[in-house]
């Protein structure tokens, strides 16, 4: 059986005692089996990025593992998000953008030509800093994208609107306002139907880029225990300012700083190594709030 | 080792299939801009292969019947009537600037604004017609036979003050607030400000809407054609009455064959080099507007 | 710079007295205020000229009837439908062909590649070229290369040259201003350019594409030069677009510099097409206010 087929695929009341109850707090999601294995979904091999000929992050290597929460940390302008974007080639965007190294994935190269890259950013999704809701109803925006993919029955949609609101706890909150538009939601509310969006599609990988960093911190909290509950089913990549947090959620952790002329991965390992046992002295500083 | 090549903008094959109409589409307007140059070489070429180029400025008279070719009456009364419109719509324009975005209240200025946004859509006929029946009579009483170089110039700094106003507006919007309120806080009064700090500021904005104006003049055909009296000589007042190259064009397209029409051409030619001259200085202009 | 200028303007300042700066002050206020005093009375004058004079003349039998007599007397009706169809003419060849270029321009080309570059040269130019030019342009590429002849047909595709740039123009600023968030999570969703072009940014675009359309119709309804000799004078109700057919721009000019004693109607054609454009003119400008406003309050 497919482990990342979600259980809630399976028909289920909504309307039941149990789902009711649920409702304020996290979807059916929670049911998944905490499943963080040391088995490499995406390594990464000597990854280079520069914009316009000036260099962002130079020669970095390391492997995201399969089901796991992997959380990038470091300070401001080191790279974290230019690295993100390499993961599902959003630096395709960027103008003057040039990324040179390996990046496997199912292994094929993703950075190579000839790559189905709407393919590829179905499977490794990816949530902004700034909740991103479309300009179009809270139904449509998780819609859009489906029927972009080729999903056309209504009930088939519809199942997997109401499936993934569940998941991300946002069902009871807005299900009598599905035609609402999503601009009206609030920020924490927001975020959550962005990831109930990139869900919906079935990706493999979640890269995250402070997803909690423009919210209130009590939205900022529900986020996080959603965040929480994806291990296992989804392989979450994470970049956060907040240092609790990454400790909170985290398997493993990568610390960035920038070298002498442009990012590059100072460590990586286990979160709880990385936060208590530091090789390196500027990991050390930095974790433990001298330097950065 | 694989490098994202520098365009890739890594689309599907929905997307490849419309950026190709696309640029099949955009491709187009150049054509469009290669057609104009080629007709316009084109038609002039019977003259200009038999007549050499400072005849048009040297010959004895305008006859084209009897192939003499000066055309230099013609181009002072357009460099003139367009110099002397700039010379008053300038200084205006500038005034109406500072007076909707510094001397008048907001809602007045709003309303100052907005007519003259209005002045700016009064077609050019309009312009020609009032000044025939209301300006050129007036004109003709104080010193007869008021259809001449003046009134031409009048009528032209009517029609392109809009155009100063409007661009020496923005440019003055896009002067930071606090350069002026950095300025009064020094004790300097709204005058000393205004020409010491923020005028200064926008100088290269301003200067490139004076050179739009002024490509606006020497291309403007009906509003000189109605009343400038369409008399081909030298002017030696204001009050003689003038034919431009636009009116000349204009008046004479009618009835021209032969090397006749080809003249024709070459005028308009001249016309657009010198047109596209001043349009290209001014987006220089606006481009150094830009880096600053 | 700031400090610069400021440095200089002190400087100064120390040297006069505070008296002559109050006066200079004060003269320059007053000055400026003049000047809007002025600017507004010439428009108050141009605009009373042309009502006081065209309303008398204005009925709906003017509207509706036919020119008699060259103009003199009769109506505008045969006008009123030439220009209609110049215009459509005109925004019906330039509307899709501005939409493509703009959107290729903001979503398909680098900004620096070579291809971008030069159509937005092309634009540039196009935007610049006076229009008589375009009128000796249209006579001799539609009317004699292309055999259309003074014909509606060959006024509107000379009009749409025209219009091109400025409908290019406000498309790629209302695209450029659409979010780019929109662009990266669409694309972040797996989604191709087309869908996000076609949900997301068109849609966000729309106030602007439509006030870009709106002023492209004013300008094209103002144009005369490109006119004369390219759908001609002739009076007549068009049968067809090739049918030569006169612009009310056109009949305003005739009648005043052709036609003795044409005056009076032109005077309410005038009224007419000033209405007109400025309705049109309005409409755009209340679009951009209404979708810049929307947008601050969104930011």
């Amino acid at each position: 059986m497919n482990p990342f087929l979600l259980d809630s695929e399976l028909p289920a009341d909504p309307n039941s005692a149990e789902a009711q109850q649920n409702a304020y707090t996290l979807g059916p999601i929670q049911a998944g089996p905490a499943c963080c294995e040391p088995t490499p979904l995406i390594s990464v091999e000597a990854l280079s990025l520069s914009y316009a000929g000036k260099p962002a992050l130079s020669d970095i290597s390391l492997d995201i593992y399969q089901g796991c929460i992997t959380a990038l940390i470091g300070p401001s302008g080191c790279g974290k998000t230019s690295f993100l974007s390499a993961l599902n080639r959003l630096t395709d965007l960027i103008p003057g953008c040039r990324v040179s190294g390996r990046i496997h994935y199912k292994s094929r190269d993703i950075h190579a030509t000839g790559q189905d890259v709407q393919g590829l950013r179905r499977d490794i999704g990816m949530i902004f800093q700034k909740p991103t809701p479309f300009p179009l109803s809270i139904r449509r925006n998780i819609e859009l994208p489906l029927r972009e993919h080729g999903m056309r029955h209504a009930a088939d949609l519809e199942q997997r609107v109401q499936q993934v609101l569940q998941d991300v706890g946002l069902w009871a909150e807005v299900k009598d306002r599905l035609d609402a538009p999503a601009q009206a939601l609030s920020g924490g509310q927001q975020q959550r139907l962005c990831i109930a969006r990139a869900l919906a599609l079935q990706p493999k990988v979640l890269l995250m880029d402070e997803p909690c960093s423009a919210l209130d911190p009590l939205s900022s909290g529900v986020v996080e225990d959603l965040i929480q509950s994806l291990r296992g089913r989804y392989t979450v990549v994470i970049v956060t300012h907040n240092l609790a947090q990454a400790r909170r959620i985290a398997n493993y952790a990568g610390f960035f700083w920038v070298g002498e002329q442009a990012g590059c991965l100072v460590e990586f390992g286990r979160c709880r190594q990385i936060f208590e046992t530091p090789r390196h002295e500027l990991t050390a500083a930095y974790v433990n709030g001298a330097r950065g | 080792m694989t490098l994202s090549p520098r365009n890739t903008l890594s689309l599907s094959r929905a997307d490849r299939q419309l950026a190709a109409v696309l640029r099949l589409c955009a491709l187009l307007a150049v054509v469009v801009v290669l057609l104009i140059l080629l007709f316009l070489f084109g038609e002039s070429w019977p003259i200009l292969s038999h007549v050499p180029v400072w005849r048009f400025l040297s010959d004895d008279s305008w006859h084209p019947g009897q192939a003499l070719y000066d055309m230099s009456p013609m181009l002072t009364a357009t460099v003139l009537s367009s110099a002397g419109a700039l010379l008053l719509a300038v200084p205006l324009g500038i005034a109406s600037a500072l007076f909707s975005s510094y001397y008048a209240s907001p809602g007045l200025a709003a309303v100052y604004r907005r007519l003259i946004e209005l002045l700016a859509g009064i077609p050019s006929v309009v312009y020609g017609f009032w000044g025939l029946t209301t300006l050129a009579p007036l004109l003709g009483q104080w010193h007869p036979p008021g259809v001449s170089l003046l009134s031409a110039t009048l009528v032209l700094a009517l029609m392109v003050l809009p155009t100063v106003a409007l661009t020496a507006e923005a440019a003055l919007l896009a002067v930071p607030q606090h350069y002026y309120r950095c300025a009064a806080a020094l004790g300097l009064s709204r005058w000393s400000s205004l020409v010491g700090v923020v005028l200064p500021a926008a100088r290269t904005g301003i200067i490139a809407g004076a050179l739009l104006a002024a490509a606006r003049a020497i291309g403007e055909t009906m509003a000189v054609l109605m009343v400038a009296g369409n008399v081909v000589q030298m002017p030696h007042s204001l009050f003689d009455s003038v034919r431009t190259l636009t009116a000349n064009i204009a008046l004479e397209m009618a009835y021209a064959m032969g090397d006749h029409r080809a003249a024709l051409f070459v005028s308009g030619l001249a016309l657009m080099v010198l047109v596209l001259a001043l349009v290209g200085l001014a987006d220089a202009y606006k481009g150094q507007a830009a880096h600053d | 710079m700031i400090n610069a200028h400021l440095r200089k303007a002190l400087s100064k300042q120390t040297w006069q007295p505070a008296i002559r700066d109050w006066l200079k002050n004060t003269l320059a206020t007053g000055l400026i205020n003049l000047t809007a005093l002025v600017v507004s009375g010439l428009f108050v004058w141009l605009l009373s000229d042309v009502v006081l004079h065209g309303l008398p003349k204005l009925s709906w039998g003017f509207v509706f009837d036919a020119p008699r007599n060259a103009g003199r007397a009769g109506g505008i009706a045969p006008i009123i439908v030439s220009t209609s169809w110049i215009l459509l003419v005109a925004i019906a060849a330039a509307a899709p062909l501005g939409l493509a270029t703009a959107v290729l321009l903001t979503e398909f080309t680098r900004p620096a590649s070579r291809f971008g570059r030069c159509v937005e040269a092309s634009v540039g130019v196009l935007a610049g070229v006076p229009s008589i030019v375009f009128g000796l342009f249209g006579n001799a590429f539609f009317c004699v290369y292309l055999k259309l002849g003074f014909s509606i047909l060959s006024g509107g595709l000379t009009l749409a040259c025209m219009v091109l740039p400025i409908l290019i123009h406000t498309a790629v600023e209302g695209l450029r201003a659409a979010p780019d968030e929109y662009r990266q999570a669409a694309a972040a969703l797996g989604m191709s350019r087309s869908a996000a072009l076609l949900h997301l940014l068109i849609p966000a675009a729309a106030p602007a594409l439509l006030a870009g359309l709106l002023l492209g119709i004013g300008r094209a309804g103002a144009e005369t030069a490109a006119l004369i000799f390219t759908s001609g004078y002739v009076d007549r109700m068009p049968g067809s677009w090739l049918d030569s057919g006169r612009a009310l721009s056109v009949h305003i000019y005739d009648l005043s510099m052709n036609v003795a004693g044409g005056d009076a109607n032109a005077y309410a054609s005038a009224l007419v097409l000033i209405v007109l454009l400025l309705t049109i003119n309005s409409l755009a400008m209340a679009l951009t206010q209404h979708w810049l406003h929307k947008k601050m309050i969104r930011l």
